[in-house]
């Protein structure tokens, strides 16, 4: 009994104090995003409310010039939004169907080339960073949503869960399939897609929230203030807003920090009954 | 309505397995034919080379008279029950059964005509808009069989479809693919490795042993007239028994005992005793003394087991006897038994030839 209550209270004291942890900096950034320049300026980071909120939050969002030159919150969180969408829509559909080529058409090489594919995740984008630019500007895709996405979209680790996934699928429903005049795209459409729904989701998840927070190849590869996400924008706010000698304006950089984080928190916890689920089960 | 014949049928995969080795068979219309062998014998190999999702490698194969060895498995218009149903786990039970009608471009309303017909004969109208994980394994096998039965095709292929159901249930649904199979006509091959099943089903079953059919007929004519040693020890249950045997001075030595009233036999070879163990009963004066090691009491009848005296160690001699209700025996006793020595049959060890 005691034992018992003692564990309870350890193991509850470590999990608060990792949440504290883990949380505090995202707090202290959203209190201080309340505030007036001038506070912050005078008395540092902030622990509570300030009477700013609104102020602050809709000169960054709405106003052009209030926190870049021109362009404005709103228009970086679209642009991160295609950034994360377009990455993970692109990743499972492109896995997918190399998962699908692999595991269902018995072509020569398919075993050394999954192999190949595996071992492209030896090359993440930083090692070939230099070459892949190359490519996008000399395709004149710079400042482009398409060369944002593109070169970032063939997954290694998604081809390789979805074959898990399809090595799983048991074969007789193939063959059910073959008899039911299913076609290979009819037999993708009609009964894997929908039994890898949940997989699907979970991968969609996790690759929206890498996608959204994509920073060195948006850094690279945008130069224009337009094509901006909202992650480069944190990176490029405290040079805009130091200029001329001002008032630095680092409410609005915790602004812009506290909005980069909410789309990827909000679709975690909305989607995180899926996620799991994907991650745990399978419907077969 | 159709018949399928099979002439010199082989089959190789590519890491030199010869599964199927030249097959001759003439299914007539109609006709419910079992393929029965030991697991790994190459019958469902057979199976899935007349669904079309294996290769032929050799031979033809027609599908009334037309050849179907290039044909896809889809417009071969045969349909398949699978041993684990392999039902679409995301669609209902309505669209189980659809799904194939729809994938041939059937109007709509013949779809769900159809499909409602076959659920009621089915008896599974009533769990059309289910999806086969809220089924019964009972109820999943009949959605098996109504995807089969809803296409009308030209042959039903049952690939081992109630391996996965318990022993009651078994006999079940026996009954009833036997009835549906009857009532809508429709030419089958059925695969299973239980005897039972194979001999309550067929009209003609094959024995198939290592990608050979040993024998094919009617299941009586297999019971009481095998050609071969793999056949007869097969087929029925309880087994056959077997008795090693010699031909000595005219007389079919059997461990200590003389058997009468066989001759022509070949000298010197291992030659094999087999005897039913119904044409076993005791006697006072039997040739053939047993001690008692267990009796299983069936109702109707008795199964005694015991080792036959007169034996060295080495040599298998339990004999098994299916005595009446009158007879009953406690394990220790020693009893006399007679054969029937017209319904005994003699086989070659080496080759499994029969000779008697």
């Amino acid at each position: 009994m005691s034992n018992s209550f003692w564990r309870t209270l350890s193991t509850h004291a470590i999990l608060i104090c990792g949440m504290i942890f883990m949380s505090a900096p995202v707090y202290i950034a959203f209190m201080s995003s309340t505030h007036a320049p001038e506070t912050l300026f005078n008395e540092g980071l902030q622990y509570w409310f300030g009477g700013h909120f609104f102020e602050t939050y809709n000169e960054v969002l709405f106003v052009e010039g209030g926190v870049m030159k021109k362009v404005t919150a709103s228009r970086m969180l679209v642009n991160s939004m295609i950034l994360g969408l377009g990455f993970a829509i692109g990743k499972v559909v492109i896995s997918m169907s190399a998962a699908y080529a692999i595991v269902y058409f018995r072509f020569r090489l398919a075993v050394p080339l999954f192999w190949v594919i595996f071992m492209t995740l030896l090359l993440p984008l930083e090692v070939r960073i230099v070459p892949s630019y190359e490519v996008v500007a000399g395709l004149g895709l710079l400042n482009t949503h398409t060369g944002l996405i593109v070169p970032l979209i063939a997954s290694a680790t998604g081809t390789f869960f979805f074959r898990q996934f399809f090595k799983s699928v048991p074969e007789e429903l193939l063959e059910a399939a073959r008899l039911d005049n299913a076609g290979p795209l009819r037999f993708l459409i009609d009964i894997l897609v929908p039994l890898s729904k949940t997989m699907i989701a979970a991968i969609l998840i996790i690759m929206f929230v890498v996608g959204w927070n994509q920073y060195l190849w948006p850094l690279i590869m945008t130069t224009e203030e337009t094509s901006y996400t909202i992650v480069i924008g944190i990176k490029q706010i405290y040079q805009v807003l130091s200029e001329g000698g001002e008032l630095p304006q680092f409410q609005k950089a915790f602004a812009l920090t506290i909005l980069a984080t909410l789309p990827p928190v909000l679709v975690v916890l909305v989607f995180q009954n899926w996620f799991v689920k994907g991650l745990v089960e399978s419907e077969k | 309505m159709s018949t399928l014949t099979l002439s010199g049928v082989n089959k190789r995969y590519d890491n030199g397995a010869h599964a199927v080795r030249g097959v001759d068979m003439d299914i007539t219309d109609g006709e419910l034919i079992v393929f029965v062998g030991p697991s790994g014998c190459g019958k469902s190999t057979l199976l899935r080379m007349v669904a079309g999702l294996e290769s032929i490698t050799e031979g033809e194969m027609t599908i009334d008279g037309k050849r179907i060895n290039e044909t896809s498995p889809a417009d071969r218009d045969v349909a398949m029950v699978f041993q684990n149903y392999a039902l679409y786990p995301h669609m209902t039970v309505f669209r189980n059964m659809a799904y194939g009608l729809i994938n041939r471009g059937m109007a709509k309303s013949d779809i769900e005509a159809k499909v409602r017909e076959t659920a009621k004969m089915l008896r599974i109208e009533d769990f059309l808009e289910r999806k086969p994980a809220q089924l019964s394994g009972g109820q999943r096998q009949r959605v098996a069989m109504g995807r089969a039965i809803v296409r009308s095709p030209k042959l039903f292929l049952f690939d081992e479809p109630l391996s996965n159901l318990d022993a009651k249930l078994r006999v079940q649904m026996r009954i009833e693919i036997k009835r549906l199979q009857r009532e809508l006509g429709v030419t089958s091959i059925y695969v299973t490795h239980d005897q039972t099943e194979a001999m309550t089903l067929a009209d003609r079953l094959a024995v198939i042993n290592e990608g050979l059919i040993e024998q094919m007929g009617s299941p009586m004519e297999l019971y009481s007239d095998p050609k071969t040693l793999f056949v007869a020890s097969f087929i029925g249950s309880p087994h056959i028994n077997l008795l090693p045997a010699r031909f000595e001075n005219g007389q079919l030595q059997v461990g200590d005992t003389a058997m009468a009233g066989f001759d022509a036999l070949p000298q010197d070879v291992p030659l094999m005793l087999g005897i039913r163990p119904e044409h076993i009963a005791p006697h006072a004066d039997g040739a053939f003394e047993i001690s008692v090691d267990l009796v299983e009491q069936l109702g109707a009848d008795s199964l005694i087991y015991g080792a036959v005296a007169g034996f060295n160690g080495n040599e298998p001699h339990e004999l098994c006897v299916r005595a009446g209700e009158a007879s009953q025996h406690l394990p220790g006793e020693r009893i006399k038994l007679n054969f029937e020595a017209g319904r005994a049959m003699v086989f070659r060890q080496d080759s499994g030839e029969r000779l008697i």
